[in-house]
């Protein structure tokens, strides 16, 4: 599945799109950034409430395939502009990171 | 070549910076993508230590063909016990620093994961330094192991 296919299917709001045809391998959800840094696989799909410059920074040094801010979370407009000028995909949802975590695993068949 | 860039004290938002030129000058010297996120992860850790728990430092690269060393140093309070410091979740991150997604206690733990030589001296008052390598080949990496 697809950035873009996942914004269709999920109805998620479009707030930056890198790589729309990026594939989405799996999923990861945590807000404490060194975690998702040590642990997120590139590909994933990453949920968090984070949004601030360094959701960004993360975002490309584990190389996942979007953000997905949980909650209507907040994103900074400095955070938006350097996902802007950096590619990064930032997505926007008014579900939790729970309901997120279970729909996504569905459409990648893993649960 | 070698790099060298000033870790602002107190600005989140311009950590990352060194992690993040250096990555796109690697990218464009042709290393391969491994190499380059594993030291590009060790970099964006420390940088962002010096900015949280040292008030800023300075950061030193030098890119070989055969590693990459990157040479992180501060003059702030340093580390009373590293041995707790490189445990998994331990952390001193006050709360304004935690609600900014900081403060997992992950940060030394993926430096040691990621970097292949990795040297920390540290003295209360005085400051901690890093070195951190990461060789291109890391099965050389016994021959060069001289960790603490
Ligand atoms: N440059 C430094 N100067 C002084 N203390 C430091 C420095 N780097 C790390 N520390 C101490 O070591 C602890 C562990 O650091 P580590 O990077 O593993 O976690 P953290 O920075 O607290 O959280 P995280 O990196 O997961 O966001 C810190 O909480 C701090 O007490
Ligand atoms: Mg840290």
């Amino acid at each position: 599945m697809t950035v873009s296919e996942l914004v269709a299917e999920l109805g998620l709001e479009v707030i930056v799109m890198g790589d729309k045809d990026r594939e989405i391998t799996g999923g990861y959800s945590c807000d404490l950034l060194s975690w998702v840094i040590g642990r997120a696989n590139p590909g994933d799909a990453w949920i968090t409430v984070i949004g601030n410059i360094n959701t960004i920074a993360v975002s490309i040094l584990a190389d996942t395939s979007c953000i997905i801010l949980a909650e209507n979370s907040a994103i900074d407009p400095q955070a938006t502009k350097r996902a802007e000028t950096e590619g990064v995909t930032v997505l926007r949802s008014s579900k939790n990171a729970f309901q997120l975590s279970f729909e996504i695993g569905r459409l990648l068949k893993v649960v | 070549m070698k790099l060298h860039y000033e870790v602002p004290g107190d600005d989140f938002t311009r950590a990352g910076e060194a992690s993040g030129d250096v990555k796109r000058k690697l990218k464009s010297l042709g290393f391969p993508p491994d190499v380059i996120r594993r030291i590009t992860i060790a970099i964006y850790e420390g940088e962002i230590n010096m900015v949280i728990h040292a008030g800023g430092g300075v950061a030193d690269i030098e890119i070989l063909p055969d590693r990459i060393t990157a040479v992180l140093a501060d003059q702030g309070p340093g580390i009373p016990d590293i041995e707790k410091a490189m445990q998994e979740g331990w952390s001193t991150a006050p709360d304004n620093i935690r609600s900014l997604g900081f403060g997992a206690g992950m940060g030394l733990p993926n430096i040691k994961k990621y970097s292949d030589i990795l040297n920390i001296d540290t003295e209360v008052g005085r400051g901690t330094t890093l070195t951190i390598t990461v060789l291109v080949n890391p099965e050389h990496r016994e021959m060069h192991n001289h960790n603490h």
